[in-house]
């Protein structure tokens, strides 16, 4: 196991020939000085840098780089050579940082030629100085360590070499600066920081090179034990002076069939026969770097998926938590300064000394001034947040397909028939009081998997102002409609019908868009009989499909089968319904979605309260949404209860026609 | 016990060109129990956690640990249970992300604990470890073998903590008992 040094501590060093890896993430220059027993420098002669690279047993880069490798051979030193020092400098000029301070802390590791590390050390705690000692190597008593030394310098090589007693120093700092410039100028950029990781593979899949004049052995050493690729038919036919080798080669052979049998045989293809998507997706759009100290500016689709639209769901989702965690930071900061300054407060009430003089009211000032500070940082945080969002739903809705698409957006001017179904429906958009005007598209995945109950009850509003339960009532049929109409426009031509049960016709006036483009299976239901029918036809087709399903025989349904998903309306529930019928909604409710059978409840709770508590499971199983803005929905990672609204068709557009025209002309060409 | 950093020892994570650091994660790691006996699931199985714990003022407000792996305001997020450790040669097993930067406000000291969720002693376990990362250029601040660390259950690890405009580190490496980061709280709160 490597030893990690601190500053100043030493290791042993039990192989001879190492390699130093230095790891800087800019562009450094890497040198070394070779000193006697008593650390002195004899000279120029004994300092391999970028200008002179190459020592005896000794050798540096030419140039400054993020990443060195230092090869020392320490057999190879001269006798007189007791002390190596392994120096890092920043280069002089360019554009680079001009202290270790402002680059990360440089990592240097000792290493055996097999790359396996003998100790490493992270150079910490420099700030102004722009040459550094990292390691030295030296002689004990016939053996060598490895010391952490960490010794910077903020007067760079030139301060360094002086230090180290070297009476040409500044000119040689000169020299190596020049090289290093000649260096710079042809070398390419700094590659990309690499995680510590692959770092870590890199260095243990690269032989180690060894340094100049002793490349050779390190080749010989190879070649020795390099497996010699012998093919196995080879082996058996040459003479029995090398039966063990065949013998053992036969045996390989066995175990290993040549590569070309299983050629012959043709690779397994575990690609998905029918799945299309195996080609590797077009990248994601990434936002464009942003100038430091400013946010970047979002883009539409900047989330993970195989297509646009994956992507934009993602986001939206990504956005969506986003607010919900930053307004839980508000929140619970905001709660925190309210009750440290309660506490406050309460302690210079209860005591006595503070009645006397100016202290009562002057810790009740200092506790208030507290509370204000920390909600105006909370606030600032906030705001930023909301800032960042805000700017990510303007780039987001302009680039929603019509499936994500308000009502507003103009994408519904151009609607057309899709051909697959999308991966998600808006049912309208969510927001938290803090921010009204940050609104976040409510996406739910297709096909549905809970029925949906549109509540034509409750009244009272958000506002607190008082609709008239008339008015709720046609506010949440139209709500319905819209989104049936939504359900109806995003399935391809002829995959999703639509059945209303209307039993009092009350319905009828809302109902106008859908059954006068044509959009509907059938015409709504009226009366009792009505009911019954549809039920009766929607639990048969539930049951048919569940049975074919668990039987594992879907190709045995009657022909005549719609395979569309349905949709149910119910309006007026529980009114003419029976409780045979109050059965099968259930039925359905529980049963239908796995099947591709949905229901649309539009109905008061408090309508149903003569059942008792027998239909608060129905209730349960379905999402309540409602025709207007209603903070019942929790999301699912912090709970908090957001304000839901319904997308809405502007009023006066056209759109929700022309959409549904268009449905039902797709759907007589589909026939 | 290799320690990068002493016990008490306090690191500024603000960089020298005044950007502050800003993400770090704490990494525990751990060899998995050997197999023994006619059936694998006799194994005595080890299982470390790692939780980070948010403070305000000397209050704990927020907790990140195996039952609750994301702190509600998102900024601090754990990767997920490891119920039995890894093949120990230094890669993390379980792992705290910590977003300094988004951070709430009041919250002013978040501390990390290691605890033995099975009850085997650091003295039991082969090749425990827990480390403090810069998440920005994978370097390590801090590190503690764990292994061989005596008849402990539990490790008081490091704190980091608002100073001025950043966040200072300090390593704590009390080691103490207790079953999971609630068992701590009397021993965290000292450090506080």
């Amino acid at each position: 196991m490597a030893a990690e040094l601190v500053r100043g501590q030493n290791h042993p060093l039990s192989q001879m020939r190492l390699e130093i890896r230095v790891a800087a993430g800019k562009p450094v220059v890497a040198a070394a000085t070779l000193g006697d027993e008593h650390g002195r420098i004899h000279g120029v002669a004994w300092v391999a840098h970028p200008g002179t690279p190459t020592l005896p047993g000794l050798e540096v880069s030419k140039q400054a780089a993020a990443d060195h490798r230092l090869a020392v051979d320490l057999d190879a030193m001269p006798e007189a050579v007791h002390r190596v020092s392994v120096l890092l400098a920043l280069p002089l000029g360019g554009d680079g940082p001009a202290r270790f301070g402002a680059v990360a802390a440089p990592f240097v590791a000792v290493t055996g030629l097999d790359g396996t590390e003998v100790a490493s050390y992270t150079i910490t705690g420099l700030d102004a100085e722009s040459a550094v000692v990292a390691l030295e190597l030296y002689r004990r008593q016939g053996a060598w360590k490895v010391r952490a030394v960490g010794q910077g310098y903020a007067g760079g090589l030139a301060e360094l070499l002086t230090d180290q007693g070297l009476p040409q120093a500044t000119h040689l700092a000169g020299s190596i600066n020049e090289a290093v410039a000649h260096g710079l100028a042809r070398s390419v950029a700094a590659p990309p920081p690499r995680t510590p990781d692959a770092d870590r593979t890199r260095q243990t899949a690269t032989p180690a090179l060894g340094p100049e004049g002793s490349g050779s052995t390190t080749q010989g050493a190879s070649g020795a034990v390099a497996p010699q690729p012998t093919s196995p038919y080879g082996a058996q036919g040459t003479s029995g002076a090398v039966a063990p080798q065949s013998g053992y080669d036969s045996g390989a052979a066995a175990v290993n069939p040549p590569a070309g049998d299983q050629h012959a045989a043709g690779p397994i293809d575990y690609s998905h026969p029918r799945r299309q998507t195996g080609a590797p997706p077009q990248p994601a759009p990434t936002a464009p770097s942003a100038p430091p100290g400013q946010p970047a500016r979002p883009v539409a689709g900047d989330a993970t998926g195989w297509s646009m639209e994956e992507r934009l769901y993602n986001q939206v989702w990504g956005m969506f938590e986003d607010l919900a965690r930053t307004m839980a930071a508000y929140r619970s900061a905001v709660d925190f300064a309210d009750s440290r300054m309660g506490k406050e407060l309460d302690q210079a009430l209860s005591d006595p000394r503070s009645r006397i003089g100016g202290q009562g009211d002057a810790a009740r000032e200092a506790a208030q001034a507290k509370h204000a500070q920390l909600i105006d940082q909370a606030r600032a945080a906030l705001d930023r947040d909301l800032d960042q969002l805000t700017a990510e739903c303007e780039v987001v809705e302009p680039a929603l397909p019509p499936a994500f698409a308000g009502w507003d957006n103009p994408v519904w001017h151009g609607y057309r028939v899709p051909m697959e179904i999308p991966m998600a429906l808006r049912l309208g958009d969510l927001h938290l009081p803090e921010s009204p005007e940050l609104r976040i598209p409510m996406l739910v995945r297709l096909p549905l998997e809970r029925g949906l109950w549109i509540d034509s009850g409750g009244a009272e509003s958000l506002d607190g102002s008082f609709t008239d339960s008339h008015e709720l009532r046609r506010l949440a049929l139209d709500t319905a409609v819209a989104h049936a109409a939504r359900l109806l426009a995003v399935y391809p031509a002829g995959e999703f019908a639509v059945h209303v049960i209307d039993p009092a016709g009350s319905a009828a006036q809302a109902l106008v868009p859908l059954v006068h483009t044509g959009v509907l299976a059938a015409p709504p239901a009226v009366g009792a009989a009505g009911v019954t029918d549809v039920l009766t036809r929607l639990t048969q087709r539930v049951d048919l499909v569940q049975m074919a399903v668990r039987g594992g025989a879907a190709d045995s349904l009657p022909p005549g089968l719609d395979t569309a998903e349905q949709l149910l309306i119910v309006n007026d529930f529980p009114h003419g319904f029976d409780d045979r019928a109050v059965t099968q909604l259930r039925y359905l409710a529980d049963e239908g979605p796995s099947v591709g059978v949905h229901l649309m409840m539009v109905a008061d709770r408090e309508d149903a309260a003569g059942y008792g508590p027998l239909l608060d499971p129905l209730w349960r199983s379905l999402m309540r949404l409602t025709p207007l803005p209603d903070d019942h929905l929790a999301d699912p990672w912090v709970g908090h209860a957001w304000t839901y609204e319904p997308s809405r068709v502007p009023p006066g557009s056209h759109v929700l026609r022309q959409v549904l025209t268009e449905v039902a002309t797709a759907r007589t060409k589909h026939r | 016990m290799t320690v990068n950093m002493t016990k008490g020892q306090a690191i500024s994570l603000q960089k020298n060109d005044g950007t502050g650091l800003t993400a770090v994660r704490m990494g525990l790691g751990w060899q998995a129990a050997p197999r023994r006996g006619l059936f694998g699931s006799r194994t005595r199985e080890i299982d470390l956690d790692a939780s980070a714990v948010l403070f305000a003022d000397k209050q704990p407000v927020d907790v990140v640990f195996f039952r609750h792996l994301v702190s509600d305001d998102g900024s601090v997020r754990h990767t997920g249970d490891n119920l039995v450790g890894g093949v120990g040669q230094g890669g993390d097993d379980e792992a705290i992300l910590v977003d300094l930067a988004r951070v709430p406000v009041h919250i002013d000291q978040i501390v990390f604990t290691v605890n033995s969720f099975t009850g085997q002693t650091f003295q039991e376990v082969q090749n425990a470890f827990c480390r403090l990362v810069d998440e920005t250029n994978g370097q390590e601040l801090a590190r503690y073998t764990l292994a061989g660390g005596g008849q402990y259950t539990a490790q008081i690890m490091a704190k980091v903590h608002r100073s001025g405009s950043g966040w200072t580190l300090t390593a704590l490496g009390t080691p103490t008992n207790g079953r999971t980061f609630q068992d701590l709280m009397p021993a965290i709160l000292p450090h506080l």
